[in-house]
């Protein structure tokens, strides 16, 4: 993930290996069309985006009762709740907790949260180890990379590359790239470290309010195994997981698999109520730039998100620009409406990763309008100036030609006049268009002239 | 001091009230619900048949211990109930654990998930950390959705609770999908008629 | 019916044969079709760059040609859409708001305002079907393959008469194309990747057209067939309406 360069910058270096990106898009297009199909087969399908997203925003706009009702509950269950303002308060939290534990090994199973807080770098400078337990998250953590997509985090990745990485680091048949074979290998491998860990964290797909609960999915039961097999299970959340009551859970649960993947329900759906015999529970509720989208109208929506990715699974430029090109945790569509809320100058370019074609929103299992949000993202990001003098200058000049009717049939003539005198003027590697399409022809007479001369009578 | 400041920023900075919408209600219009379970279920890597009593269980139960692997029995249904010896155990103490027999609450046709509270796992590590997992539900506790689903069950009831929906998976590495990754390799479900 | 013909800018300036075929369809269908000559840009390139806010002399601009129409058509989804959603001006917002609820894209106007049932046109190709973003997601023109509704189409619907036409689909059916407005060259590489995957899957076809009802996605495609060196041609859906 290159930090320091633009979307477009990565991309392009991204698209180099032409083969490689269409091998990329094609995975990712198949993922949307499993999840096409099993949407399909719910007729009822539309209803209940329609009710989930009703839900998210009925409890956006009574976010502090809940959670006040979460934490109530949640502590007569046993758990402790911790309130985390912002990554490094939350980062600090959860390595109190582990130091008072003495924990020196950690198993995480995944949790976007503590990617976007930089925990596992956090805790690996306080001397204490943290193994990514998701079979994707694992591999990429071998590599020493950043997921690249947000359920699917080594979707970048061929067999090969999965094989040289486990041949390197847990010592593998070299060039067995079968992908049994290195399931189970890695399967092997982190049992151990499941049963010799100090301390489980995991993320939190849904968190009841009514209940106190917390609900985590899975397909492969690390959540599950890292947890039970630990005296300390640390739970870390964004605070709008939070879902007023358990019944709406079968909403969710409805949606979130079936837009995430196509399955009709993730393995496990686990749900945590009071911590296990002998064991100590936490949940650490986290802000991080939240209550300040929370409080900006247009942006809102974008909390409702469920972190299923079946955006970044249609979006045309997504699947051709892979999610490092967004130097971000949370890449693709919603990456691009949460980002410049964190940061606008660092992320200023993502709004503009986008042709708006509006298929984003219509997979989002909660409804949100995100090529709305796109739009309304680049008009608030020039209007704080983050798009650069040039930029702003040369549509001044656009707006010019465009808003002046004089003006706009002189330099229409005049440009499509020199298009056809001078062909090399625009045909050249200055012309960014020309690098790969050819520029259309000028015609002779443009429709207005045409109309002039056939229809003014 | 955290808690006050996020409280206070969300009791600022968030929308008017908006409503919560009624119960989401579906029309039943399935109606062989075990025959959807189980089609279901073969569809997710897990494999199952409907029996008329526990007869086949029983027998499966016997051919597992007479093989040899470490076989624990949640249900007390079944002879040689053993589960009782695991509550107290370890997680390391459970990797040996080859099967483990358990009774699902309620089942849902629609994607083949089979509630587990704690209670009927006895030890919460037991569904995941065998090798293999075999399921008994009762025909009568199907359902069709998992609206219908989280109407019967009370998520707080037990300490922990989780919906298992086949056997473990994954897909992570080039999208090839793999039964079997951390949890069980393999699920069996026994639906037993009423 | 007095229908005032709004032709976006790149159509006006490169492609007039599309503004002349949705001209002579509409006056076929019995419109008082004026063009007004000072008309100059929705404003869409600047908005979508984030700068709707100087998009003044454009709405402007617009409301000064446009106000007064029964309607207003246009041959592109795009631009009738920007229209729908940004045209403001505080100083006219009654004028504003009038021309957003007249203003229609030519197919739609043609299956929902003048009911045409069938259009008497010949087109005797193997053509394949671009399905244009904006039209279709935001002003609903078809059924989008994410949703779970009824399909339909509006522009197939009027394509069903045109004798000799072979109507094909690619595998994607409604993925875009790329060109995305100033997309096309701040996100060069995708964009043309994009339009490469879809003029792939007409090749594949093997059709002697693309159409659509969004020029500018065609222009995008053109670029790129032309490029290859493709036989494969461009054609506006109010070309293939319009031809005999």
């Amino acid at each position: 993930m290159n930090d320091n360069k633009t979307h477009s910058q990565n991309a392009e270096e991204f698209l180099k290996d032409r083969e490689r990106a269409h091998w990329h898009d094609e995975t990712l297009w198949f993922v949307r069309a499993k999840r096409d199909k099993a949407a399909h087969n719910i007729p009822e399908w539309e209803a209940l985006r329609d009710a989930a997203s009703r839900i998210k925003e009925h409890t956006l706009s009574r976010l502090d009762e809940y959670l006040i009702q979460f934490e109530e509950k949640a502590k007569a269950n046993g758990v402790q709740v911790h309130w985390a303002n912002d990554a490094e308060e939350h980062n600090q939290i959860v390595r109190d907790i582990l130091q008072k534990h003495n924990a020196k090994n950690v198993v995480k199973s995944k949790s976007m949260l503590t990617e976007e807080c930089g925990l596992n770098f956090y805790l690996r400078d306080q001397g204490i180890n943290v193994v990514d337990t998701d079979l994707g998250e694992y591999i990429v953590q071998l590599r020493n990379e950043h997921p690249s997509h947000i359920v699917l985090p080594a979707i970048h990745l061929k067999k090969e590359d999965v094989s040289n990485t486990f041949h390197e680091h847990i010592g593998t048949e070299k060039g067995n790239k079968d992908e049994v074979y290195l399931t189970r290998s890695a399967r092997k491998v982190l049992r151990q470290k499941f049963l010799s860990a100090d301390a489980a964290i995991t993320g939190v797909n849904f968190a009841i309010a009514e209940t106190g609960g917390i609900v985590v999915c899975t397909n492969e039961g690390n959540a599950d195994l890292g947890v039970h097999a630990n005296k300390v299970h640390i739970a870390c959340t964004g605070f709008e997981k939070i879902i007023p009551k358990a019944e709406h859970l079968s909403i969710f649960l409805r949606l979130l698999a079936r837009s995430a993947t196509g399955q009709p329900v993730t393995t496990y759906s686990s749900h945590f109520h009071r911590p296990g015999k002998g064991q100590e529970m936490h949940i650490v509720i986290v802000n991080n730039g939240r209550t300040n989208q929370l409080g900006r109208e247009e942006f809102r929506g974008s909390l409702k998100c469920i972190r299923c990715a079946a955006c970044f699974n249609t979006c045309p430029v997504y699947r051709r620009s892979g999610g490092h090109s967004y130097h971000t945790a949370i890449a693709g569509p919603i990456g691009s409406i949460l980002a410049p809320n964190i940061d606008m100058k660092q992320f200023a370019d993502l709004p503009f990763a986008s042709t708006l074609c509006g298929s984003c929103s219509n997979v989002c299992p909660v409804k949100i309008n995100i090529h709305e949000q796109l739009w309304s993202w680049r008009q608030k990001l020039m209007d704080e100036g983050y798009g650069g003098f040039a930029k702003k200058a040369s549509m001044k000049v656009m707006a010019g030609v465009l808003g002046s009717p004089a003006v706009y049939k002189i330099s229409g003539k005049l440009g499509r006049t020199a298009m056809r005198l001078m062909p090399f003027a625009v045909n050249n590697n200055l012309n960014p268009w020309y690098k790969g399409r050819e520029m259309p022809e000028p015609p002779k007479e443009s429709f207005r002239e045409w109309y002039t001369k056939n229809k003014k009578a | 001091m955290s808690r006050e400041k996020i409280l206070n920023a969300i009791a600022k900075n968030k929308p008017a009230p908006l409503p919560l919408p009624e119960k989401f209600i579906v029309e039943r219009t399935l109606v062989n619900l075990a025959e959807k379970f189980l089609d279901v279920l073969q569809g997710i890597g897990g494999k199952g048949r409907i029996v008329n009593d526990l007869t086949e269980v029983k027998n499966l139960l016997q051919e597992k211990r007479e093989r040899g692997v470490e076989v624990v029995n949640c249900i007390k249904d079944l002879p040689g109930y053993n589960a009782g010896d695991y509550v107290s155990k370890t997680a390391a103490e459970t990797q040996t654990v080859h099967t483990v027999f358990l009774k699902g609450v309620i089942a849902v046709a629609e994607n083949a998930a089979i509630w587990v509270p704690e209670s009927a796992a006895v030890n919460r590590i037991l569904p995941f950390i065998c090798q293999e997992l075999v399921m008994v539900v009762d025909e009568r506790d199907l359902v069709a959705n998992m609206h219908e689903a989280y109407d019967l069950i009370n998520v707080n009831e037990d300490g922990y609770g989780a919906f298992i929906a086949g056997p473990s998976k994954t897909a992570d590495i080039e999208q090839s999908l793999v039964i079997g990754a951390h949890g069980p390799l393999k699920l069996d479900v026994f639906v037993v008629r009423s | 019916m007095k229908v005032g013909l709004f032709v976006p800018c790149y159509i006006d300036q490169f492609y007039p044969s599309v503004g002349i075929s949705t001209l002579q369809l509409l006056e076929k269908f019995g419109c008082n079709v004026h063009y007004p000559p000072d008309q100059t840009c929705c404003g869409q390139p600047m908005a979508n760059s984030g700068f709707a806010s100087l998009t003044h002399g454009c709405n402007q601009n617009f409301i000064k040609n446009f106000s007064g129409f029964d309607y207003v058509v246009a041959p592109s989804g795009s631009c009738v859409l920007h229209i729908k959603e940004h045209l403001h001006d505080e100083r006219n917002p009654e004028a504003a708001k009038e021309i957003r609820s007249r203003i229609f894209e030519l197919t739609e106007f043609l299956t929902d305002v003048l009911k045409v049932e069938t259009v008497e046109a010949r087109f005797p190709h193997r053509v394949g079907l671009h399905q244009s973003c904006h039209g279709q997601r935001m002003l609903h023109l078809a059924s989008m393959s994410e949703r779970v509704l009824p399909p339909f189409s509006k522009a197939e619907q009027l394509l069903k008469g045109v004798k000799g036409l072979e109507l094909v689909k690619p595998a994607r059916v409604d993925e875009c194309c790329g060109f995305g407005g100033t997309f096309c060259v701040t996100e060069e590489a995708v964009s043309v990747a994009m339009g490469e995957d879809r003029v792939s899957e007409h090749e594949t076809n093997d059709v002697d057209y693309i159409t659509g009802g969004d020029t500018s996605c065609l222009m995008h495609l053109e670029g790129i067939l032309r490029r290859k060196k493709s036989r494969i041609k461009i054609v506006h859906l109010a070309e293939i309406l319009n031809a005999q």
